[in-house]
């Protein structure tokens, strides 16, 4: 079925939802509102003719500052579907608001889909409802932000926490290391012998 | 369609269990991990009850670092990613960039990248099998692959300089020809190496402890495969056909002939098997490009700011150079970089590499995203080795084939 097509039956299937649908080389995307994001879906997946049983890829889009088009929505999440029966796919692009960004999670409907979106919470911090398990995947647990937002500067917010307890770590140890340089003061010297004190040879017999 | 994923499985309690859980983390310096994953592991005896993997180690923020460099300027992220196969992510790179800006690379270069392509492959394939094997216990392999890899390295070196990060190709062609001598030496290892993969197979295929290692160990099912996202070999392990090379041709590979081989039983053997067959087909397509090879230019001129001149750069005046990427911004044609996004995923060894790009009609990507296979890949661990063996968990992280570089981006 041609990609057009697919977007016209999504369409008339949810005339509320579907925004806007385009062709750019070769490659067809319909906009889509984000409330029934997972009933869409579920419906190119199940939908015998269409079947795109295959999630190519999720990603999160932060609209902020693009260019051409600045009435964009702030977030927007990015599926990919693909039919590997009939050959053809479909790009959904599910628009986000900027309060709260919140979407509904696909997890249930591709189990696979279950690192992407934790991938897309952690860089773009998209909140995903239903997800099993929605934490950092690529980040630490502690990171503050969200990096592939526009506004997150490109060489970050300094170090991160967990970095610097480790150099302090670190620098606390080396006071305990060797400098050759600067060797520590020699410990006590064994008490001397006295004099006339025979030695005892381990190895002798007594006596002889 | 139900959801054919385990994901409330019931283990079986082992034989002699008293029900006592212990956690052990794998990683992320353990040797079998094939770079820095670790792996939470919840052991009821032997048995895994639970596997958690964790990521992230060599997250190096690619796709931040994307935005504000130049299309041409990524190119060498992309070698950093599967620093395995680097020369298929170069290939996958341009493929996807050439698509956004809606140029064609001349049919020299798009055999030229097939060829690479498919050597990066067969590097690929030979180390993951050398070190899978070295992992469940046959040193022998290993030896003997290194053995093969290195002319191909060698090869590599020959054509454009390196051995591991190439950055050979550019957007609307290559960096260089080949030259006859690489061709001739190509062609050798051609003759040559069919009868290497027979001695591979000689020393693995009927192992028995090979086969007890591997058959019916680590088992997926086809839908369970396309579920979790599974995508090359282990996805054709378990018999489902789908390979972008096919489905989706690029460059070259609607123009040759080659067959994509299936397993049927997606266990690590069928996984195992797969890769072996996909050996000789990639053989048989580095055979017809080398056959076919026309002449003609290397790199487009539809993208005159994109490429290096093809006369030398000396003659051209600097007013008129089209060495545009490098030294002297020129006159950039509005139109080149466009107001749109693209999708274009190719087949590198691990499985389907995609880029998606949002371009904003400027020469930097709005948003690079790389779905990498080895992250989806990894994800699908927890899921396949939870209710095994330990030690067969060694076994499903070499057979799921996963490089962190990728995953980790």
């Amino acid at each position: 079925m041609e990609p057009m097509a697919i977007a016209q039956r999504l369409q008339a299937e949810f005339p509320d939802e579907v925004l806007e649908s385009y062709t750019y080389q070769g490659q067809t995307a319909v906009v889509i509102r984000s409330g029934r994001v997972r009933d869409i879906l579920q419906w190119l997946r199940d939908t015998p003719e269409i079947r795109m049983n295959h999630l190519r890829s999720l990603c999160g889009v932060d609209n902020s500052r693009h260019r051409v088009d600045p009435n964009l929505k702030r977030f927007e999440v990015v599926y990919h579907l693909y039919s590997i029966e009939h050959r053809h796919g479909l790009r959904v692009r599910a628009e986000v608001g900027e309060t709260d960004p919140v979407i509904d999670s696909v997890v249930s409907l591709w189990p696979g889909a279950n690192w992407l979106e934790r991938e897309t919470w952690d860089l773009v911090g998209i909140r995903f409802t239903g997800h099993p398990d929605l934490r950092r995947v690529l980040l630490p647990d502690d990171w503050e932000g969200h990096p592939l937002r526009k506004e997150y500067p490109l060489r970050g917010k300094g170090e991160w926490a967990g970095l610097v307890d480790l150099q302090a770590t670190a620098k606390e140890l080396d006071k305990h290391s060797f400098d050759p340089d600067n060797p520590p003061p020699a410990t006590a010297p064994s008490p001397a012998r006295k004099k006339g004190q025979a030695l005892k040879f381990l190895n002798e017999e007594e006596g002889a | 369609m139900s959801t054919p994923i385990r994901q409330t499985l019931e283990v079986p309690v082992a034989e002699g269990s008293d029900g006592e859980r212990y956690s052990l983390r794998m990683g992320p310096q353990h040797p079998a991990t094939h770079g820095v994953l670790r792996v939470d592991l919840e052991l009821d005896g032997e048995t895994i009850v639970e596997c958690t993997p964790q990521v992230g180690y060599l997250h190096r923020g690619f796709e931040k670092l994307a935005e504000s460099r130049t299309h041409t300027q990524n190119l060498i992220l992309t070698d950093r990613l599967d620093y395995i196969a680097a020369m298929a992510n170069n290939v996958g790179y341009c493929v996807a960039v050439e698509r956004l800006l809606g140029i064609e690379a001349p049919l020299r270069a798009r055999y030229i990248r097939t060829i690479v392509a498919e050597m990066s492959r067969l590097c690929s394939h030979l180390l993951w099998l050398a070190t899978h094997a070295l992992d469940i216990g046959a040193m022998t392999v290993f030896l003997y692959c290194f053995r093969e890899r290195e002319i191909l390295l060698d090869l590599f070196e020959e054509l454009c300089g390196a051995r591991l990060t190439f950055s050979y190709t550019r957007i609307g062609g290559v960096r260089q020809d080949v030259t006859r001598h690489f061709v001739d030496e190509l062609q050798r290892f051609l003759d040559l190496f069919p009868s290497k993969i027979e001695e591979y197979e000689t020393l693995i295929d009927t192992n028995r402890i090979w086969l007890k290692r591997t058959v019916g160990v680590g088992r997926i099912s086809g839908e369970e495969a396309l579920a979790l996202g599974l995508t090359g070999a282990c996805l054709r392990g378990s018999g489902v056909d789908y390979d972008v090379r096919k489905h989706e041709p690029y460059d070259a590979y609607g123009l040759v002939d080659f067959e994509v081989p299936l397993g049927t039983e997606g266990d690590i053997y069928a996984r195992y098997r797969c890769r072996m067959e996909e050996l000789h087909q990639s053989v048989r397509i580095i055979q017809q490009c080398l056959d076919q090879l026309p002449p003609g230019p290397i790199v487009s001129e539809d993208a005159p700011d994109l490429v290096m001149p093809l006369k030398p750069v000396a003659k051209v005046k600097p007013e008129t150079s089209r060495f545009g990427t490098a030294t002297i911004t020129l006159d950039r044609s509005k139109t080149l970089y466009p107001d749109g996004d693209v999708y274009v995923a190719t087949e590198v060894p691990k499985g389907e590499l995609g880029f998606y790009f949002v371009s904003d009609g400027t020469s930097r990507p709005y948003r690079m995203h790389i779905r990498s296979p080895s992250f989806i890949h990894i994800a699908a661990l927890g899921v396949i080795a939870r209710g095994e063996l330990i030690a067969d968990l060694i076994a499903n992280i070499g057979s799921l084939d996963v490089v962190l570089g990728e995953s980790d981006r």
